[in-house]
């Protein structure tokens, strides 16, 4: 078998339509003076557009029906994201899905929601009753971040004997509007998921973070003292496997956006060397322009063949190994992609690039952010060593 | 013809590889060529015209090609299964690639029944080795300006000029030679004209080019007054471009009729890993190297983006962002990321890297160091990287010129 391994690569009428779907809303709702009308804002997304995409069942399309959800794959949510990323249209959708795919994982996906106290999970009533909320268009979020080291195997937080919580977490995506969150801890060390409703965060607990891409936001939150509800706490060994699937489709969604957001990027940078004239010619004839952006236009192209590919080995059981290492791939390859992109865009917009005013800060400084979450390429090349050379 | 069944191609398959496995060559003891490029020696050529004429009288060689002609003329799946096993049991190359490839297709299809008659079977049987004359020593890309000049004198045509990047130009009987007839011509690629040359006439030099890596494969062709029969014509005069044009269909491998048979050995990551898995760094093994595996995986990503782009090029719905970037992209991804992985593959080797072919110590017989130097044929030749380059930003990027 040679080491470039599973090479399939699909793409079903679902996801087609839902592409063409989503990129249309996306370009209409989230055109980039939209986008910057919205950076130094409070929320940091129209609500109004949110609620559109909850009509579309957009938070639910992965999750099953017995919950309320679409119960399509959770390969039909890649090219959504792709085209928010493509928009940077913000809002709570990823760290919704993200809770989404946390629990139901955890819950033993596959065998059903009615099933998952049978699997060991204490709550299907509480959890069914989240997973239906979550898919009628709260939004939710998954607080895994102890510290900076995305790659951290050790959980600080803790879940006491008297199913007390303490710690704090770090950049919870979407905090601020989260009607749940997915606190991950540890118990005797192991770990298990934890689900809180808002009303149990004191405000105080809570702090808006600064983040580097303004189209986002978060808060770290200390869970200190929260006590956990009869029934929101699942443990166990699907515990495991489902945050070791979060953490790769995390990724995955996060590269499909990277990328989605780094092909505007380049389509703002190669508008401006079309237009722009320097010594008499027009700036984009010059090679030193020109071969960068190609070299850009085929990591991109890159970007996509990895996320589509992942997207083709993604179902609902645990994620395998063939789906780790494309996850991986194209976490690495996006991050990459739009870190060069962005950093391209901002030089070759010349002085105009150093500006606020300029579009070539939102994607630099996107890039920043999306590069950290979920791992950056390095950590995700040194885990594809091992899945690929230790073998 | 009628369509193969799945149980005729299951027992050619296997009635293909046992006798690859049986008639493998053993190691000649000397380095080969890893592709027709690289034929530089007699010691190699007479090797590999031994190992083709060898696969086509097995039967194993131009078999879609006619009967009377020295094919067999079954399906063309069969050569394909011969083909895929030739690779797995990893065979020498098919040398005769420009004959097989690319000259014997075009005869196949537009030839006169005496061409077929006089050409073909040797091009199969490696008796008769073609060469190309398209590049100019002052026109490399630009084929349509060729001045090669061919003058109509008599029975024959008087050739002068100057073709460059001769493959195998030195050992050629036959040249498929792109030559002007008519220098006055209002379209410059009106006045040339196609011809099936015979190499071996007074007036034609074919000086070979050492190359870097110190060993030749290529020549420069001087026709000094070489006087060729007018029968050696294709076509008419005047249909040497869209001949050309055509010929160049095939190298792409953009139409079928090929011969078959490999025209050079596929170096896989696979082969690099495995060659380097004792090979050690630091005081322990390379590939334990945290930096070295970081590498690595980085080019394991770039082989698999080229698997992976191939698929998705052939999924509409994924291809209309920037239509044919990934097909236009082809070529200079394969030719960089190739030779990248053979820099990479010399870097891990660490002193060892440092030999070259000649030195009894060098790895593989110093394959990856030549492999490394030989892989700039394909970044320079066809179009070098930043020709490649400039294409897609204006084609696909649409940016200026």
């Amino acid at each position: 078998m040679s080491v470039l391994g599973n090479t399939a690569l699909s793409f079903s009428d679902d996801q087609s339509m839902i592409m063409d779907v989503s990129r249309a809303f996306c370009a209409d709702k989230s055109p980039v003076s939209a986008v910057r009308g919205l950076l130094e804002t409070d929320a940091g997304f129209d609500v109004a557009v949110w609620r559109e995409m909850v009509d579309m069942g957009w938070p639910g399309m992965a999750l099953p029906e017995s919950v309320g959800g679409s119960g399509l794959g959770v390969d039909t949510v890649v090219p959504v994201l792709e085209a928010m990323g493509r928009a940077l249209l913000g809002g709570p959708l990823l760290s919704t899905l993200l809770a989404g795919q946390l629990l139901l994982r955890a819950a033993g996906n596959g065998t059903g929601l009615e099933a998952s106290s049978r699997a060991g999970s204490e709550p299907s009533g509480f959890l069914h009753d989240t997973l239906s909320s979550i898919a009628a268009g709260a939004p939710a979020t998954v607080a895994l971040l102890d510290g900076a080291d995305w790659g951290a195997q050790t959980i600080r937080c803790e879940l006491s004997g008297d199913s007390t919580l303490r710690g704090a977490k770090q950049q919870v995506l979407d905090a601020a509007v989260a009607e749940w969150f997915v606190v991950v801890a540890q118990q005797a060390g192991e770990p298990v998921l934890v689900i809180v409703p808002k009303v149990a965060i004191e405000p105080a607990a809570r702090r808006d973070k600064v983040l580097i891409d303004a189209t986002r936001r978060a808060q770290s939150v200390d869970f200190t003292g929260v006590l956990a509800a009869d029934g929101a706490v699942l443990r166990g060994p699907q515990v495991v496997s489902a945050l070791r699937d979060v953490r790769l489709l995390g990724a995955l969604l996060l590269a499909a956006e990277a990328g989605g957001s780094a092909a505007s990027c380049l389509n703002t940078t190669v508008e401006y060397l079309k237009t722009r004239k320097q010594f008499g010619k027009l700036i984009g004839s010059y090679q030193a322009l020109k071969h960068p952006c190609v070299d850009i236009l085929m990591a991109i192209d890159t970007t996509r063949s990895f996320v589509y590919h992942a997207a083709s080995l993604l179902g609902s059981d645990p994620l395998g190994h063939d789906a780790e290492v494309a996850c991986r791939m194209a976490k690495a390859q996006a991050t990459e992609t739009l870190k060069h992109a962005g950093d391209r865009a901002v030089q070759f917009h010349g002085g105009m690039g150093f500006t606020w005013e300029c579009d070539a800060q939102l994607y630099v400084r996107r890039a920043q952010w999306v590069q950290q979450a979920y791992g950056d390429a390095q950590h995700h090349r040194k885990h594809l060593a091992q899945l690929l050379l230790d073998r | 013809m009628s369509p193969v069944n799945e149980q005729e191609k299951v027992a050619f398959r296997q009635e293909v590889a046992a006798w690859m496995h049986t008639n493998r060559p053993v190691d000649p003891g000397f380095l080969l060529p890893q592709s027709f490029m690289e034929v530089g020696s007699e010691q190699q050529l007479d090797f590999l015209r031994e190992w083709q004429h060898k696969v086509w009288s097995a039967g194993y060689l131009g078999m879609a090609w006619p009967r009377e002609h020295g094919g067999q003329g079954v399906d063309p799946v069969f050569q394909s299964i011969a083909d895929q096993e030739m690779r797995r049991h990893g065979v020498p190359i098919c040398f005769n690639v420009i004959g097989l490839g690319w000259a014997g297709p075009l005869i196949n299809d537009i030839g006169s029944e005496a061409e077929k008659a006089k050409y073909l079977k040797g091009i199969l049987s490696a008796e008769d080795i073609w060469c190309q004359g398209f590049s100019e020593p002052d026109h490399g890309s630009d084929l349509g300006n060729a001045q090669t000049r061919a003058r109509r004198e008599g029975d024959d045509y008087v050739i002068n000029g100057t073709k460059t990047w001769t493959t195998m130009g030195n050992f050629a009987k036959y040249m498929i030679l792109l030559a002007r007839t008519n220098p006055h011509a209002e379209r410059k690629y009106d006045g040339l004209s196609f011809f099936l040359a015979p190499m071996q006439v007074p007036g034609i030099d074919p000086r070979p080019i050492r190359k870097l890596t110190g060993e030749y494969g290529f020549t420069e062709t001087f026709f000094t007054d070489a006087r060729i029969p007018a029968s050696c014509l294709m076509g008419e005069e005047g249909q040497g471009w869209k001949i050309a044009m055509k010929t160049l269909q095939y190298e792409r491998g953009a139409e079928a009729g090929a011969a078959g048979g490999l025209a050079f050995v596929r170096i896989a990551i696979d082969d690099m890993i495995a060659e380097l898995s004792d090979v050690e760094r630091d005081g322990a093994p390379a590939l334990e190297d945290p930096s070295i595996r970081d590498q690595v995986v980085q080019m394991i990503m770039e082989e698999k983006a080229i698997v992976l782009g191939e698929r998705r090029s052939t999924i509409g719905p994924l291809t209309t962002d920037y239509p044919f970037s990934l097909q236009l992209s082809t070529k200079l991804r394969f030719t960089e990321s190739t030779r990248r992985m053979r820099q990479l593959a010399i870097n891990l080797q660490g002193a060892d890297g440092g030999l070259y072919v000649g030195d009894d110590a060098a790895r593989q017989g110093g394959f990856w160091q030549r492999a490394y130097l030989n892989s700039f044929s394909a970044t320079i030749g066809g179009g070098t990287s930043q020709v490649q380059a400039n294409i897609i930003a204006e084609h696909i990027l649409g940016l200026p010129k």
